[in-house]
């Protein structure tokens, strides 16, 4: 059998048997969702990239931080 | 330090302090537990004897649970980086990107492939591969801890770059320098020792509890066996590696150092405060001084601790902010004025590129490649942000207890291990209840040891983000700070959930016992 075939086969075989593994799995998927769709998204912008189109820019404004804070 | 809006500096250092608290109630178990696991099938494996198939699946289920409600918390420390330590991150980038992305590539495709094959592996694949999986696992997972352990390493003590004072950024000029930095290396290993006797701890305690209500009496015994041996084997490795720590610290954060012992007046043959009470000094005209309220103290050990020497001397508080040119200290007000020489350097530079200048900027520009400007001035950058020295002088009461309850644990834990084996060896541990009792209130005791040592790393060498470069007022985005309280208030909510879903699957798995297969 192709080894591809094998692997997906494990893999499939191996999360149809699990018990806990479900609930934990349901955890991760919830937990992740949470980071990376409501918090990374609507609360944790990358503050640099957000406000400036090139590094050039941000160079210049954490110089200016840095020179005046 | 006039324009710093305080509200935000300590609402993300709080946040900041938060997520890192809540993710490392999660990684040191993770660190140890599969090391444990690993010696466990390997028992198994060696025997052919299924008791130890079970003992391993039975702690490989615990493993996984932690495994899966902790992975991912770290990621919201990367975020926050992001969002409200931009001037931080950006002023690290290049030295954080390289052992970053190599902690990326060696969690994701190390960890996830082989936690697979342990998991669902059993039967599936040969013995052999499969505890070799195992021990990849375990030493994968540790692997990456050493990647975020050096990034950390190097903002306690930075080395092998240099400051680009066009882009604002420090450039890796050696990244072995960063790697072996001994700052690094010790924090690595003191730090995953510990972990694996928070493991050690974590077995024993649950194994105990079976023990209080006699049930699994053999696997409760052969797994305090190995756990006991694996504690008491780490926990030496944990006091050398602590020795040679505070050696570093001694030389490279000597402020910490004397933070750790409330040590305010430097002296030779300086004694080790075992243990004591700080109170506020009684003389008007001494604010910033704590004293002893009561103290145990070892004559010669501190100075012998931090120089190998009984009779070195060790600079207190006021040494270092003061200067002391007998023992060639340097005083905090003239770091502060090389600081500045520094800063106004960095703006010299600006004015001159942005006037045209050319060969003035370029003079000024070679002083950041100049080792003798590095030295005695730019090593000083982030003393320049500070009027009053006594500001850079971090909290003493709490650097001094958070190290203290961390040591107490630590050696209350080597006692543990030793009755521990001791029992075990003698097969009667089930006679000593007062023993198991000891035993399973120890678990959380290892996690407040463990909590602690993060707690006098951190807090200790504050006001740096990085030491003497950028204070941590400097480090945050101009942010507004509701924006920081509503996300300090939901990660609070997020991660309490977490903790709570974590207790009460892990505490179902063990009342189920180790007879219950899990995939």
């Amino acid at each position: 059998m192709n080894i591809f075939v094998k692997v997906f086969n494990f893999y499939l075989e191996g999360f149809k048997n699990m018990k806990i593994g479900k609930t934990l799995w349901l955890i991760i998927i919830v937990k992740l969702f949470i980071m990376f769709v409501i918090l990374k998204m609507f609360f944790f912008p990358n503050f640099l990239k957000t406000n400036f189109s090139t590094d050039e820019e941000r160079s210049d404004y954490v110089i200016e931080q840095l020179i005046n804070k | 330090m006039e324009n710093i809006d305080l509200q935000l500096i300590d609402w993300s250092r709080a946040q900041f302090a938060l997520t890192a608290i809540y993710h490392w109630l999660f990684v040191p178990l993770t660190l140890g537990i599969t090391f444990l696991i690993a010696i466990m099938e390997t028992i198994y494996v060696k025997t052919g004897n299924p008791e130890w198939k079970k003992i391993t699946k039975f702690w490989m289920t615990v493993f996984g649970i932690n495994f899966a409600i902790g992975v991912a918390t770290g990621l919201i420390l990367e975020f926050e980086f992001g969002t409200n330590w931009s001037n931080y991150s950006w002023f690290v980038g290049d030295i954080f990107g390289a052992p970053l992305a190599v902690e990326g590539i060696m969690a994701f495709f190390m960890e996830s492939t082989f936690i697979a094959v342990m998991f669902f592996g059993w039967n599936k694949v040969s013995k052999k591969f499969h505890l070799i999986s195992t021990w990849l696992v375990a030493i994968g997972s540790n692997l990456s801890a050493l990647w975020i352990l050096v990034a950390n390493g190097w903002m306690q003590n930075p080395v092998g770059m240099r400051f680009n004072p066009d882009t604002a950024r420090n450039e890796m000029i050696n990244f072995w320098d960063v790697l072996f930095s001994p700052t690094a290396i010790n924090k690595f290993l003191h730090t995953i020792y510990s972990s694996y006797i928070l493991a050690a701890a974590f077995v024993i305690g649950i194994s105990a509890y079976y023990l209080i209500k006699k049930r699994e009496s053999v696997f409760a015994r052969k797994s305090i066996l190995v756990a006991s041996i694996f504690g008491l084997v780490f926990s030496i490795m944990t006091v050398a590696t602590g020795d040679e720590s505070a050696r570093e610290i001694a030389k490279t954060q000597p402020m910490k150092f004397a933070a750790m012992e409330g040590l305010y007046f430097g002296t030779a043959n300086a004694p080790l405060v075992a243990a004591g009470m700080l109170k506020d000094c009684n003389d008007p005209e001494k604010p910033h001084i704590k004293d002893f309220a009561w103290n145990i103290e070892i004559p010669g050990v501190l100075s012998y601790m931090a120089f190998l020497d009984r009779n070195a001397f060790v600079p207190g508080i006021y040494d270092l902010v003061h200067g002391n040119e007998q023992q060639g200290i340097v005083s905090y007000f003239d770091k502060i004025e090389r600081g500045k020489i520094a800063r106004q350097t960095l703006e010299d530079y600006k004015l001159a590129k942005e006037n045209g200048n050319v060969e003035l900027a370029a003079s000024l520009r070679a002083k950041f490649e100049d080792q003798d400007f590095i030295d005695n001035y730019f090593n000083y950058f982030g003393f320049s942000y500070f009027d009053d020295p006594h500001d850079i002088i971090p909290n003493v009461p709490l650097s001094f207890y958070t190290f203290h309850i961390m040591v107490a644990v630590g050696f209350f834990l080597i006692a543990l291990f030793v009755v521990a084996l001791f029992f075990a060896i003698k097969n009667t541990l089930h006679r000593y209840k007062w023993f198991l009792i000891i035993a399973l209130i120890s678990m959380p005791l290892a996690y407040i040891g463990s909590q602690s040592g993060w707690m006098i790393a951190e807090f200790g060498r504050q006001p740096w983000v990085i030491q003497n470069l950028m204070p941590t007022h400097t480090a945050v985005s101009n942010i507004q700070s509701g924006m920081v309280i509503t996300t300090f208030w939901i990660f609070a909510l997020v991660f309490t959930v977490l903790l709570i879903a974590e207790i009460k699957i892990m505490v179902n798995q063990v009342k189920k016992g180790p007879k219950i297969e899990e995939e």
